[in-house]
Parts: C-alpha cells; structure tokens; sequence
C-alpha cells in the first residue's frame, strides 16, 4: 500500500509545508547553551542516540505564518459562516474564554503541583463540578473525560461497576436505533453488548420494544435527551421508572443538553448518569475536531465509583482525592481538559442562571422558526413544535434525482456550512438542522430562503446542484480514490 | 449579548411558528419541573469576569519550577496560539464537509506527516486524547491484533499512565503485567523471564518515568518480536531530537504526550496523544485520519479516510470508541513542529540535554547523588539529604517547585526526587535552584 505521495498533482491549492522548505532555513532562533558543555556522545552510546534526524520542513517565521494564515481562509467556521451542524451545537465561543485560559498563571500551571499550589484552579474546578450539578439536578460530576466519547465510557463503567457491587452481572445496554455511533461503540469498549432498541415511525421510544428487551440482564438504557431527533420524548418519566423497576439505569447522552439548560434538569426526569459535551452546550470551542470535555455526572449511589481525582473542600483548602475504594480508575493522564473546563466556567459566570435560561429558549425558539419556515418545501415534516434542531428529510421535495449530500454541498455555494446529513439514520436522506441561539433572524431567513432556492434548481437546473459546491476552494472530491490508495502523509523533505 | 433577538424579533418569530406564547413550544415537557431555581451566581460583564479571574490565576503564582514527571515546561513560540486561535481554525467542527474544511484538513494531513517523521514510523492518525489513552489503545489495539491477552509493562511506565491503560482494558479480555525494574531500566533478564504465547505486547516508554533511558531497548524489542509481540513505544517528543526514535528500534505502535510541542502545562490539558504505526497496522488504528485525493477538477485535496474503522459507521464494530479528538492541540503542534525545522528540534534537544546535565552535575556538588547510573535526557532522579516532601514544601515558600517527590509513586523510593531541566532554565536560574536546595537542607 503506498502511503505516501509520490507524485505532484497538477493542481494545487496551497501548497505543502514540505514543499515551501529549503535546506538551511530556520523559524524560531532558540537561545544559545550558556552552562558548562556536556558531551552527548560521551554520556549516550552509539545504540540510543538518533541516527538519522526527522525531516521536518525548514522555513521561516513569515513563511510559516503566512502558510497557517492561508490555510485557515480556506475553513468555514462559526467565527465566518452559519454553521447549523445538528447535534453539534455551534454556537458562538466567546474570545475572553481563549484569552483567560491563556494568562500565564493557568497556561503554567503543572498538573502535579501539590494541592497547596493550586488553590485557584482547584477552587475553579470544585465550582463548576457544583454548578454542573445544579444546572443538570445531579448529585456529583467528573471533569475528567476528554471527550463525550470517553465520558460514555465513563459513565458505563460506572454503572458497571454498580451493578457489580451489588452482585449482579447485567451484560446489556439498550440503545435506541437513533443514537450516536459513540454509544455502541463505547458499550462495546466496555465489554458489554449493545441492543438495538427500534424507535417508532415519529422518531420516539417504542414502549412495547423497550419492554420486552427490559430484564435483569439490562445494565442500562442509553438515551440521547432530547433525541438526535430534535424531540423530547414525552414518556420520559414513564420510561425512567421501567428502566428502575427492572433494576437497570437510565443513561442520558447529554449531546443535545443546549436546549434544557436552565428549563428541565435531567436528574428531575430519572436520569441516573449522563454526559455532557462542554464544547456544545458550554461553548468551548470545538478546535476543527477538538478539544473537547465529557464531564460525566451521576446520582449519589454512583459517585463512589466516580474516575480519581476527584476534587474536595476540606476545612478551607481544596484537595485532590486519590484513594476511594470503589473508583473506575483514572480516563486521562492527569485531570482532563482543564482548558476546556476553565473556558466552561467562564461561559457560566458570563451567563449566570437568567443568562444560561434565555439561551435554551432562544436555540429551541430558533429552530422552530426554521422549521416552520421550512414547512412549505417539506409538507411531510413531522407537525409540532421540536426542540433545539429540526431534522427534515430530502426525499421528495428535490427534482430529478438531487439526493441531500447534493443540497448539503450546494449550500456551501450560498455560504452556509452544510447541516449534519443522512442522521439519524432512520430517517431517509435526513438533513438536521441546529440553528443555535447566536444567529440572527435575519440569518436564518437567508438560510431558508437557500433552501427554497436549491429546491428550485433541483426542479430547473438539477446538474447545478449535482456538481455543487462550485465555489469553494476545491469542488468535490474523490473519496473513493482517498479509502483504495491511501496517501496518508507527505512526501518527505530530501536533504 | 450573546442573543440577538429583539424583544419584536421574537414576537414575529412566534407569530410565524403559529404560536400565541414560547411555553406552547414546550408542549410534552414535564410541567411541574420546568425552569427550577439552579442556584447560580448572577452573571458577570466580560470586565467584571477578567478581574476575577485573574484574581484566581494570580492565587498560584510561581517563579520557577523543576517538576516535569510527565507534563513538561517549555518556551512557546507567539506564532503557535497565535494562528491556532484564528477563529476560522479554532470555531470550524470535525471537518466533515471537506470542500470548505481544507485549512483543517491539510494541517492535519501535515500534522501526520511530522509525527511520522518525528518516530520514524509509517503512518499516524489525526491525534488522542493524551498520552495516557494512547497508549491504553494501543494496548488494546495490540491484544485485537494478536489475540494475545497479555500486555507487558515495566514499572518504569508513567504510574498515571498505568492506571489510564487498567481502566481501558479491564473489561476487554485483556490484561496488563507489571515487570519490576529496581535498577530503573527493564532488564533483558526481566523481559525474558516474562515473555511467553500469551505476550500481545511491550510497552516501552523511552526515556522512561525516572528519566533513564532505557539502554536495552534494541534488545528488548528484539526479544519481544521473537515472541510473536508487538512492540509499543512510548516517547518524550523533544528527546527525540537527539535519542533513538521507535522506527530505530522496529517498534509496532509508537505513541507520545504531545504536550511539550507546543501546548502549555494547564493543570494537563487539554494535552495531544501522538500515535502511529507500522503501514500493516493502518486499518486497525484509533481515531480520524486524513489522506490525500483529487477534486473533480484535478486539484490536490485532503479528506478524513479510511472511516470503515470508526464507530459512526462500525458502531459496536469500531476499533475505538474515539470520536472528537485534540484537533487544535495538533495544529498547534503542527505550527510549533514548523517553526522548529529539523535543525530546531536538534537544537532544542541539545539545549535540555545541556542544561539538565549541568543541573545534576550541580546537584551531586550538593549533595543530591543521583540515583541512577544511566544515560538520561532532561529529567533525573536524585537521592535527598531530607524527606522529599519537606524539601519540596520548604522550596514552595520561595515560590519554586523543586520536583516530584517519588514516594507516594514507589514505596522504596521515598527519600528519591524527580527533577526536570528544560532549555528555559538559564545557568543563573539552575545555580539559584542549587542554593536554594542546599540551604533546605541545612
């Protein structure tokens, strides 16, 4: 398999790190060694010692900021365009957060320092744990997964490990067949079974299927709240005390937690563990694809279990906790992704509780009127008010064959980043559409005006649409092509 | 604000949803519980929110400090947060869309080309979480692979990074053995005497916790392939300017805490799992990656590939659970690579070799013997004349962390401290640091 590029292609957009390097360039003059010389010859055999250097590229600083520069021109992002990815909340990240997590007392803070050193960040640790608690009707939180992921991974752990403490072996995880990818995939890592849980034709909690899979081999029913669906399931509380009656727990993926912030709290309803991604709901930027934080929270029978450290008050003094008996262990190296968490505690502070309630209502007030602005193109749409995103199907109103990844592809061309499409899957050619609370209505009209525009080139002049995007710094691409002959890196600098 | 719409806006967005008020939107919802009292704190201008963050930041504010142990201080170019925190790059998602994400995915596409030069390895992913979970699912990896259940590991690994790897595998039907490495290197006696058909894995972290390099690595590695093992390799990124990289000794899997390219320390994290591995591996690797293709007009283009291995497709199949990863992580350390060019790292290297070697070499004057006898990097571990922990709380009131005290890791290491050197450290700087350790002591 030839994994490297061996040949240039004809065209190129910008061009390589790589390629822009020269022999005997340099970026950064590093200071000159000022202590007595030492030897690395004479203290590291031969053996050990680097025989050939990497061949990274040689450039200068302009050169290097002039390529990132570049580079960035060539994204969409929330700072630039409408972004209305469903499911992934891209809202707006504030820029004191970056600045604040940057001042040099937090940017140098060692993860290991004793806690006597590291009484404000402990203290800023401790608060958001409690508020998180408060916002989400839960009785403890652990800041330490990276991601929602690995706070699914979290989470069932933890449940795991409860049900064993009370002797019972519960191999099962029922999910619903409109969860995210992560939830199986994180059962799976968990060394249980996930059962898929058939959802009704509205999208909601089939009842009879939920109950004839309920039984003492059931750790735990996965739900995403409200559902990848854009839906709040209304038998909510009916369902929590099935799960409880069969001696299972009730898990919340906190995904879509942007629309019950400071409405409904999660622990009110039945739910046991959930996870929360803190660069959705808690505006934390979400980095091209990360970093983000999975903080997980849990009701008091299930704390003990909780991944170590855990941070506490005691007489005054924050401490970090390391011994407790019945802990999962440790997820992350150190304490998770403080950055993240200090630029979530930040985003609190700003809000404070009428804050925080005014943005639920307006992402769920959002993405109504998306909807029913779209009612028009999509006479099939479900009736009734959604959540915090809408998600429409694209099969039947476009002409001539136009499948959703076209519309999603010819809405770059109009300036919007596409909506997360062909998700969930059990709804055909789905498109799902999460506004937020930051655009503007005269955005969002422009967003659906797009649309009708793109059902009427569907209708007049369908290969526009088929071959969008058309605008974009490249058109579409060859993925095919990308899975049968990976190149996954570049040609090396020859030196 | 954060919320634009007016006070009419939202009456004439309810009007067009054809609702007289916003609770008729919440229809379904459990009404007794709505909008509970969160007991908040009431919310702050930006004004008010930098004043009092400030005020928590200045809290712990210190002058100096030699405690690396894993997490590891060193000089960041302005350039690197600089073009990192461009909104375009920093507020963009997972790039899904490639025809509007090729900032994201080129840097990435670069990204894995460094850290495969960097180990001396075929091919890398898009990044980790951490160091920590890197290795974890490498181990997990190694035992998918194999069909082996044992996963090596000397005692020489990051006792964190230990406990991260037993969480992960503890249900997988894999497990882990600890190989006791009393001189501070595993010994080829050692790996021999543990070796056996069930053996998925070594793991190797080089230099290892104690900072020694591991000076049978070519042996053990050899060793553990003629068993039928993989080998995983565990690197401290700025050494291998200077030290044999996993390539160099036919590792499987290398991994590293990307950390020192380029991230600050932040109380650990977010931090950058760097991993790679041998071309016949690729499709059984964790998390994104990025390959190269063509537009329909003949142009070079990047695009996330080889998605079969992931849970939005595999679901319970995947081979990790991983969905976001470290992105911005790895394109800040993608710039720091960049500015750093091949002779940079050399350099960079050199300058930790140079000052943590006149640091011990100060030290021993002082009455700090080392502890080991091996070749080391920028980290060492010292003998103290009094309690560790003493030494450490009396250097705290001078505002100077002086290590890690290796006691609470090992329980017959309790008199033994773990100092680090980086480059930033001026001769000045490590003379003062050998003053104040002697005048501790007295």
């Amino acid at each position: 398999m030839p994994l490297t590029s061996t040949s240039s292609p004809e065209k190129i957009v910008e061009s390589l790190l790589f390629e822009k390097s020269i022999p005997g360039r340099r970026g950064v003059p590093l200071p000159a060694v000022d202590v007595p010389h030492t030897s690395p010859e004479a203290h590291i055999p031969e053996a050990l010692r680097r025989k050939t250097p990497a061949r990274w590229p040689e450039l200068s600083e302009p050169q290097v900021v002039r390529h990132f520069t570049r580079l960035s021109q060539l994204n969409y992002s929330i700072d630039t365009h409408f972004y209305p990815l469903g499911s992934c909340t891209m809202k707006h990240n504030p820029k004191v957060n970056d600045r604040i997590a940057l001042l040099p007392d937090f940017a140098g803070l060692h993860p290991l320092r004793p806690h006597g050193l590291s009484q404000g960040i402990l203290e800023i640790l401790f608060e958001l744990e409690r508020w998180l608690c408060r916002i989400c009707g839960m009785d403890a939180f652990t800041l330490q997964p990276s991601a929602g992921a690995q706070g699914e991974l979290t989470g069932i752990l933890v449940a795991r490990a409860y049900h064993e403490s009370r002797g019972q072996k519960r191999p099962l995880v029922l999910i619903p067949d409109s969860a995210h990818g992560t939830n199986p995939a994180s059962v799976a890592v968990a060394g249980l079974t996930a059962v898929t849980l058939k959802s009704t034709p509205d999208g909601k909690v089939d009842l009879e299927e939920l109950k004839s899979h309920l039984s003492d081999k059931a750790a735990l029913v996965m739900m995403t709240v409200p559902s990848t669906l854009g839906i709040f399931e209304p038998r909510i509380q009916e369902i929590a005390s099935l799960v409880h009656q069969a001696g299972a727990l009730l898990y919340m993926d906190g995904a879509n937690m942007n629309a019950l912030v400071g409405l409904l709290r999660p622990g009110d309803i039945g739910v046991d563990i959930l996870h929360l991604n803190l660069h959705k709901t808690f505006s934390t930027p979400h980095g091209g694809g990360g970093p983000g934080a999975g903080p997980v929270g849990v009701k008091k029978p299930l704390e003990q279990f909780l991944p170590v450290p855990r941070v506490a008050l005691e007489n005054g003094v924050y401490r970090r906790q390391f011994d407790r008996a019945k802990t999962i262990g440790r997820v992350h190296g150190f304490q998770g992704n403080v950055g993240v968490l200090i630029r979530a505690y930040c985003y609190l502070r700003l809000q404070g509780q009428e804050g925080l309630r005014d943005i639920g209502e307006s992402a769920i007030l959002a993405a109504n009127y998306v909807k029913a602005k779209l009612a028009k193109f999509f006479p099939k749409m479900a009736p009734g008010p959604c959540m915090h995103e809408v998600v429409v199907s694209g099969k039947g109103p476009f002409g001539n064959g136009v499948r959703t990844l076209d519309v999603a592809k010819r809405l770059l061309d109009y300036g919007f980043y596409a909506p997360t499409i062909y998700f969930p899957q059990i709804v055909p050619e789905a498109l799902m559409i999460e506004p937020t609370e930051n655009e503007t209505k005269e955005t969002l009209d422009a967003f659906v005006e797009a649309m009708g525009k793109i059902i009427e080139e569907s209708r007049l002049q369908p290969d526009l649409v088929k071959n969008a995007p058309h605008t974009t710094p490249v058109r579409r691409l060859d993925e095919v092509r990308a899975a049968r002959e990976p190149v996954l890196r570049a040609k090396p600098v020859e030196s | 604000m954060f919320i634009p719409h007016t006070r009419d806006q939202r009456e004439e967005m309810l009007k067009t949803i054809g609702v007289r008020t916003f609770d008729d939107l919440l229809a379904g919802l459990p009404l007794s519980l709505l909008r509970p009292n969160l007991d908040l704190p009431a919310s702050m201008s930006e004004m008010e929110l930098v004043r009092h963050m400030e005020e928590l930041a200045s809290r712990d504010h210190l002058a100096q400090s030699y405690l690396g142990a894993g997490a590891y201080e060193h000089f960041i170019p302005t350039s690197v947060w600089a073009l990192a925190l461009r909104g375009e790059f920093s507020t963009a998602y997972t790039p899904y869309q490639a025809e509007a994400s090729q900032g994201t995915l080129q840097s990435i596409f670069e990204f894995q080309t460094l850290v495969c030069e960097l180990f001396g390895m075929d091919v890398a992913n898009a990044s980790m979480y951490d160091g920590a979970s890197a290795a974890a699912e490498a181990c997990l990896m190694a035992h998918k692979h194999t069909g082996r259940p044992v996963a090596l590991i000397p005692d020489t690994v990051h006792p964190q990074t230990r406990q991260v790897i037993e969480t992960y595998l503890v249900h997988s039907g894999a497990r882990i053995r600890i190989l006791p490495c009393p001189d501070g290197v595993l010994t080829v006696e050692t790996l021999k005497k543990h070796l056996t058909a069930e053996t998925a894995a070594l793991l190797i972290q080089n230099p290892n916790f104690f900072g020694c390099l591991e000076s049978n690595i070519h042996e053990l590695s050899k060793l553990a392939h003629g068993a039928g093992a993989l080998v995983i390799a565990s690197s401290a990124p700025v050494a291998l300017g200077m030290i044999s990289p996993p390539g160099e000794y036919d590792a499987d899997i290398a991994l590293a805490e990307g950390q020192p390219l380029g991230l600050p320390l932040g109380y650990g994290g977010p931090y950058l799992g760097l991993f790679a591995c041998k071309t016949e591996l690729v499709r059984k690797m964790p998390s994104r990656i990025v390959g190269q293709t063509v537009d329909r007009d003949g142009r070079r283009a990047f695009v996330l590939t080889l998605q079969a291995r992931e849970q939005h497709i595999r679901r319970e199949k995947a081979t990790s659970n991983i969905c976001t990863n470290q992105a911005l992580c790895a394109l800040a350390s993608t710039i720091h690579m960049a500015l750093l060019g091949k002779e940079g790292l050399r350099e960079l290297a050199n300058l930790n070799f140079q000052k943590a070697h006149y640091a011990a070499s100060l030290l021993k004057k002082r009455g700090f013997a080392p502890v080991f006898d091996h070749p080391y990097f920028n980290e060492f571990a010292v003998t103290c004349p009094i309690a560790p922990e003493i030494l450490v709380e009396k250097l705290a009131a001078k505002r100077t962390l002086a290590g890690l005290p290796l006691g609470p890791y090992f329980s017959d290491r309790k008199n033994q401290l773990l100092v680090c050197v980086t480059e930033i450290k001026t001769k000045a700087d490590i003379d003062a640091f050998g003053d104040l350790l002697e005048a501790a002591c007295r």
